[in-house]
């Protein structure tokens, strides 16, 4: 009697209904907390380790960072043939070892038996380098030969520091020419000989504005020229240092100090000199380029591509989702061909999204930026301007994903402004356009910035359409520059759920990539984030102005 | 009852009991020849003829349901806003029919205000909401929306209270001074009649008081309709009064004549109150 009492008191009820809420939000707040855990320990300097190990009789020396421990069944140890396990122990305890030093010792990972561990210690002078290629090394400086010719062995790390410092510069200027000048250079003359096959279609090909187009050209050229001899030169000088370290089987690698991204020892670092490393590591992911097949390096296209898309995309969707649904709301005759419409567009956001994709590269991409090329591209063919997948055919095809989200929220907004507002605007003499654009719209732009916002959230997720619209895995150019018109939508471009998946799944050193997946997924929610949080505090702002409606 | 009782004492000052106006001596805005409404298939409105003096208040009393406010939605025509909606006969303003194709309504509604029951500034500011109807018509020069803002503010009896205030939201201003910027608002474009539907219904004594003082400061430059429910205000702010029951215009004269005595039984009945 009195489990029925409580049963129809409504309390089991109010439990089951707190219940789901609690574990909505652990399933969230769970997901975001992996997510940054496993990603933002990747910025962390990590210390070397020095481990002796017994392999049968023999010891070897192991030099690198313990990436992850496990334990598994002695007998499942034992039938795979991966050692001897000790007497008497259920679990076996295995240590992933991140080595280095690809190049030399052929794998970058390996495990070993924590029980055949003889010793473990953390020297300082271990160093790490960053490379451009060939990912980490680990090991211990031996000596360092500058261009001079002269040659260090005592005190070696503070010479190489100082060598480094005084590279920063020519390297800062080797990327600049790289980058930026002979990019113009490339994009003027290519701007040229589209110009030139241009006129020859045309028939306006006349001696002298070829003459003209050829002089330019040569002009470009020699510019050209003197920028490689001097980038040549840099090089060369920039190569010239070299530093030779031992590594952990007691080799010895020469290498030129160009090819050095950074050095550390992690293993005489503070905690908090950790911490300070633990930023610069993180802004470094944020605003570099990705290296080695997007292992290594940062993800700043990838950032700067997703923000461009989303922000292209809400530009083309706000105002074709509210002049739409201002058309049902407004103009329209209610009725069954209306509401027949209505319940088209609301499935139109039940439709896959990769469905979007496949129309985006038929429609938009081959039939749209086909006939652009045709029109007003033909001096590039057959070289394809827009009929290739590009960032501009991205964004239309994810406005077309959203745009139901906009115009059912843009129509809600809409019902919801009082008739007297209306009135009191055509009272005074506005016609039904006037009294839409000075009072309705205003009213509802609350509305439709919440249609908005929901879709920059799910767009900026979505990454399957992409795939056939414009993303690639390296983009090499971004879809913005300082060569005229600035903004290049007809690029490809990178994005960050895509590199995801080229990370996690694409790439040739799954291990040393698996971070770097987490770290990407943190980053991707952290740009969304971001971007709703603008459109959030811009939709509070215009609530607050239309705040009261009467 | 109190309240009106001293607003009718206060009424008393502002109004000349000694003349007595004539509706046939009398210049005319809006005539009303043999007008008929329909909403779909249900009649609302059945031959109402009636002539609407200059510069005068005529009031429309009645009660809930009979109509009053559709005929004075008819005078600008807001009811096309209402679908279905049949209308025959014509109401005449300087002899054009307003119900012929050729029209324009924006510019009928120029020249017939509007304000209506409830307060409906809109969520801009105080000046935007003045300057709304300039701004349609394409006035542009900031020296002109200012003098013209501030005529029809002070127009409205509202510019002591907003000056120094007239880039805030009008959406913060009090009922009763919303009502004064909305008629402010529609003063703003110097219309030739204005109509006021229950102005006062939903504000307290004190705002209404301002708004009948205003009304009848407004009637020396405009004509103004009003259809109210309270038989007091009526009889204290108009000239004439036209008395509607059930669709249609039972007895239309000289306000003092209405209340006093009436010549139809019904509207002896609704007076003194034995319906409605």
């Amino acid at each position: 009697m009195k489990f029925k009492k409580w049963l129809s008191s409504g309390d089991p009820w109010v439990w089951i209904n707190a219940g789901a809420v609690s574990i909505s939000l652990l399933i969230v707040a769970g997901l975001l907390v992996l997510i940054a855990a496993r990603g933002l320990g990747h910025f962390w300097p990590k210390d070397i380790y020095q481990i002796e190990y017994q392999i049968g009789s023999s010891t070897e020396n192991i030099i690198g960072e313990i990436v992850s421990k496990n334990k598994i069944s002695t007998e499942q140890f034992e039938e795979s043939g991966l050692g001897i396990a000790p007497e008497g122990e259920e679990e076996v305890e295995r240590w992933l070892i991140k080595t280095g030093n690809r190049e030399m010792l052929s794998f970058d990972f390996r495990w070993i038996n924590a029980h055949d561990v003889k010793s473990i210690s953390t020297p300082d002078d271990l160093v790490v380098i960053e490379r451009v290629e060939w990912g980490n090394f680990y090991g211990y400086i031996k000596s360092i030969a500058t261009r001079d010719g002269r040659s260090f062995t005592d005190n070696p790390w503070d010479i190489l520091i100082q060598h480094l410092d005084s590279l920063e510069d020519i390297k800062a200027e080797i990327h600049i020419i790289e980058k930026s000048e002979i990019g113009r250079i490339n994009y003027q003359l290519e701007s040229l000989r589209l110009k030139r096959k241009g006129l020859a279609l045309d028939n306006l090909d006349t001696p002298e504005s070829l003459a003209e187009i050829t002089q330019k050209e040569n002009a470009l050229q020699e510019e050209f020229e003197v920028l490689q001899a001097k980038l040549f030169e840099l090089y060369d000088e920039v190569a010239q240092d070299k530093v030779t370290m031992t590594i952990m089987d007691g080799r010895e690698k020469t290498m030129t100090m160009d090819k050095i991204v950074s050095v550390l020892k992690p293993n005489e670092k503070t905690v908090f000199s950790k911490l300070i490393l633990y930023f610069v590591n993180f802004y470094r992911f944020i605003v570099e380029e990705p290296r080695e097949a997007n292992t290594e390096g940062g993800v700043f296209p990838a950032i700067i591509g997703t923000v461009m898309m989303v922000m292209v995309m809400s530009i083309i969707v706000t105002p074709l989702g509210v002049i739409a649904a201002v058309y049902l709301r407004e103009y329209a005759k209610q009725g069954a061909i209306i509401r027949l419409i209505r319940i088209a567009v609301n499935n139109l956001a039940g439709v896959p999204s990769i469905v979007y994709g496949v129309f985006g590269l038929g429609f938009f991409v081959y039939f749209l930026g086909g006939n652009i090329d045709k029109l007003f591209y033909q001096e590039a063919l057959p070289a394809p301007t827009f009929g290739t997948p590009g960032l501009i055919w991205a964004s239309l095809t994810l406005a077309l994903l959203t745009l139901p989200v906009v115009i059912v929220s843009t129509e809600e907004g809409l019902a919801r402004i009082p008739k007297s507002m209306r009135e009191g605007s055509l009272a005074l003499g506005a016609t039904k356009a006037e009294t839409i654009w000075r009072v309705v719209l205003p009213m509802s732009s609350p509305a439709i910035m919440t249609g908005l916002i929901l879709a920059v959230a799910r767009a900026a997720g979505e990454v399957a359409p992409l795939m056939l619209v414009g993303v690639v895995k390296l983009a090499p150019e971004l879809p913005f520059d300082l060569n005229f018109p600035f903004m290049h939508l007809d690029r490809k471009f990178m994005h960050l759920g895509f590199h995801i998946y080229d990370v996690g799944f694409q790439s040739p050193n799954v291990e040393a990539a698996r971070p770097l997946v987490y770290a990407t997924a943190f980053l991707l929610v952290l740009v969304i984030v971001i971007l709703n949080l603008t459109a959030i505090m811009l939709r509070n702002r215009l609530r607050e102005r239309y705040r009261s409606l009467v | 009852m109190s309240i009106n009782a001293e607003l009718n004492s206060q009424s008393q000052v502002l109004k000349n009991p000694q003349v007595r106006l004539n509706l046939k001596d009398l210049e005319v805005s809006l005539r009303v020849n043999h007008l008929n409404l329909f909403y779909g298939e249900k009649q609302a409105l059945y031959d109402i003829n009636m002539d609407v003096p200059t510069n005068c208040v005529t009031a429309f009393i009645g009660p809930s349901g009979c109509g009053k406010s559709t005929l004075l939605r008819c005078f600008n025509r807001m009811n096309d806003l209402v679908d279905d909606v049949k209308i025959n006969g014509e109401i005449l303003i300087d002899d054009d029919n307003i119900f012929s194709p050729k029209t324009e309504i924006s510019e009928l509604r120029r020249r017939v205000g509007m304000v209506f029951q409830r307060p409906n500034p809109f969520p801009k500011s105080i000046y935007e909401n003045v300057a709304y109807g300039l701004r349609l018509q394409g006035v542009r020069q900031r020296a002109i929306l200012d003098d013209k803002v501030e005529w029809a503010l002070k127009g409205a009896a509202l510019w002591d209270e907003v000056k120094d205030r007239l880039k805030d939201n009008a959406l913060g201003l009090s009922g009763g001074q919303q009502q004064r910027l909305v008629i402010a608002r529609a003063i703003a474009i110097e219309p030739e009649v204005l109509l006021l539907d229950e102005p006062a219904s939903a504000l307290d004594p004190i705002s209404t008081l301002k708004i009948e003082e205003l009304i009848y400061e407004l009637k020396n430059n405009y004509t103004i309709v009003i259809v109210t429910h309270n038989m007091q205000q009526a009889a204290r702010l108009s000239d004439f009064t036209a008395f509607m029951y059930l669709g249609k215009l039972i007895e239309y004269d000289n306000t003092d004549t209405i209340f006093t005595n009436p010549r139809k039984k019904q509207t002896e009945d609704y007076i003194t109150g034995r319906y409605g």
